[in-house]
């Protein structure tokens, strides 16, 4: 029952500029993704996630990884990064961000990430990326080998990134850098944090309003402490991040998604969108076109249990006692006072209301498929209409 | 008299007799962080030192709890079913796993008393 990390995988492993910061919080740190990142503060998993979804949490996520590609105009840009994922990137619009997975050859999901568009004219022909920690040197090396002469890809070494989220975010943010909340979900633009040049989105992994907040290392602790010193601000660690993603319903790499899953088993039809699905052009299309018209052979799903027994990644979903699919992530819906998963299982077992059963180390436990999200998003749109 | 011996794998016994409550300690509590979750055996269930008689669920992950000494499972504590915090508020109080008729009382022999297992605890920082 001990997490003590090894001496010798501890030299292997990288730190973030705001590692001084976790430990004099009190952090429990762990080793994720090739980084020593706090799991969790002294209030620990179900306070952090609480504290969330009511005021504000921030969370360090400067593991990931950030980079620039860098083209001749947009267009040439764009084009460059649309040869390797599904989303129209041409006609994203300036200060605009998009969701979107590297595929392989095969339409499987290598990583997902974040594309935006920056807001100013004198960047065009820029795409900020974003993609996750653990996938980042084989994402830039996979990225870079595929790229026209006049395409470059450079990451951004020595930045940092903060995610500000929940109800009570905009509320903090304004007091430091009210031009942040000029942006709407999913939008992005340059912004000045206590004087402190920052790149700014809305946007997040909670399922609530938030920011995520990019900025040079050197400037990480200062946007850092004045967050926290905030009343609606509590540090929270990456169990909360995890558990506050299930609620959201929302995909996390390794674990819904993978090279053996595509966009739309995945559930992330919505990320695709009409001109890409009509001309096709980039990997697996020809799957992933298939599969819009005709359905998947498996669905992503949500799962609320019905007793108190979480189940794990890995448990076997029961259909009339045969196994049709796979736990993908399972643990207790803090928020829902339940256990909840997500899975895949064949399309006509996907239907919300469907009973399935989860089999936890070796009793079949009762489960409903729930609509996605467990939680309802509280997300700051301008309108309905997302294009 | 009561006597209170540790396993190495943090789980306490309180013996009174040949009856043993078992639990696991603030120090694994506070390792797994908040509980979620504690899978009982059924009673009258046969267990061997070492082997498991319980499962943990904290919010991030599932642990194994090792019966500390041989024995017969003869009550669990049922409060633990609608509220499974009481293990990380009170592990050595509220917060009992089960009761063991224990079927082997020399194991008692192998175990840590407080001081050892407070030596231990300390050693892992």
């Amino acid at each position: 029952m001990t997490h003590a990390v090894d001496p010798l995988l501890k030299t292997l492993l990288h730190t973030t500029p705001l590692f001084a910061a976790h430990v004099a919080l009190g952090a429990r740190i762990v080793p994720f993704a090739g980084y020593e990142m706090p799991v969790q503060y002294p209030e620990g998993i179900l306070a952090e996630h609480a504290w969330t979804r009511a005021h504000a949490g921030l969370f360090d996520v400067s593991h990931m990884g950030q980079a620039i590609l860098e083209g001749p105009d947009h267009a040439t840009c764009a084009r460059a990064l649309e040869a390797l994922v599904p989303a129209d990137i041409s006609n994203l619009a300036p200060g605009r961000q998009r969701y979107s997975q590297l595929l392989d050859a095969s339409g499987g999901i290598l990583d997902d990430l974040m594309v935006t568009r920056p807001a100013d004219p004198k960047e065009d022909g820029r795409l900020l990326l974003v993609v996750n920690a653990a996938c980042k040197a084989a994402d830039f090396e996979h990225i870079s080998a595929h790229l026209p002469a006049n395409v470059r890809l450079a990451p951004l070494l020595d930045r940092a990134l903060i995610a500000l989220q929940g109800p009570e975010a905009a509320a903090a943010m304004a007091r430091h850098s009210p031009e942040a909340l000029a942006l709407d979900f999913m939008a992005a633009g340059p912004a000045s944090f206590d004087g402190i040049p920052v790149h700014v989105s809305r946007s997040g992994y909670t399922g609530e309003d938030g920011f995520e907040i990019s900025l040079r290392a050197a400037d990480a602790e200062k946007v850092w402490s004045a967050l926290t010193a905030e009343p609606e601000v509590k540090p929270i660690g990456l169990g909360a991040r995890d558990s506050l993603r299930l609620e959201a319903g929302l995909s996390l790499y390794g674990h819904e998604i993978d090279p053996t899953t595509s966009p739309v088993e995945g559930g992330l039809s919505w990320s695709i969108q009409k001109r890409r699905r009509a001309e096709g052009g980039f990997p697996g299309a020809a799957r992933i076109q298939r599969e819009l018209a005709e359905g998947p052979a498996r669905l992503r799903v949500g799962l609320r249990l019905d007793g108190r027994a979480p189940a794990r990644e890995g448990a076997e979903i029961l259909h009339d006692g045969v196994q049709v699919g796979v736990v993908t992530s399972g643990g207790f819906a803090p928020t829902l006072g339940t256990p909840i998963a997500m899975g895949y299982v064949p399309p006509a077992l996907a239907a919300p209301g469907t009973k399935l059963e989860l089999l936890v180390r070796g009793k079949p436990l009762a489960a409903t498929v729930t609509p996605l999200p467990f939680v309802p998003t509280r997300y700051a749109r301008k309108s309905s209409k997302e294009a | 008299m009561t006597i209170v011996r540790y396993s190495k794998d943090h789980e306490y016994v309180h013996v009174d007799g040949d009856v043993a409550v078992v639990g696991i300690t603030s120090y694994a509590q506070g390792q797994l962080g908040d509980i979620v979750f504690v899978e009982l055996p059924e009673l009258g269930k046969v267990v061997e030192q070492g082997k498991e008689v319980a499962v943990v669920e904290s919010v991030k992950a599932a642990s194994e709890v090792y019966a500390p000494v041989s024995g017969e499972v003869i009550e669990v504590n049922a409060e633990l079913e609608g509220n499974p915090g009481l293990v990380n508020q009170q592990p050595e109080v509220d917060g009992w796993f089960l009761k063991l008729k224990i079927s082997n009382p020399a194991e008692l022999d192998g175990l840590m008393d407080e001081g050892a297992y407070q030596a231990l605890v300390e050693s892992l920082g």
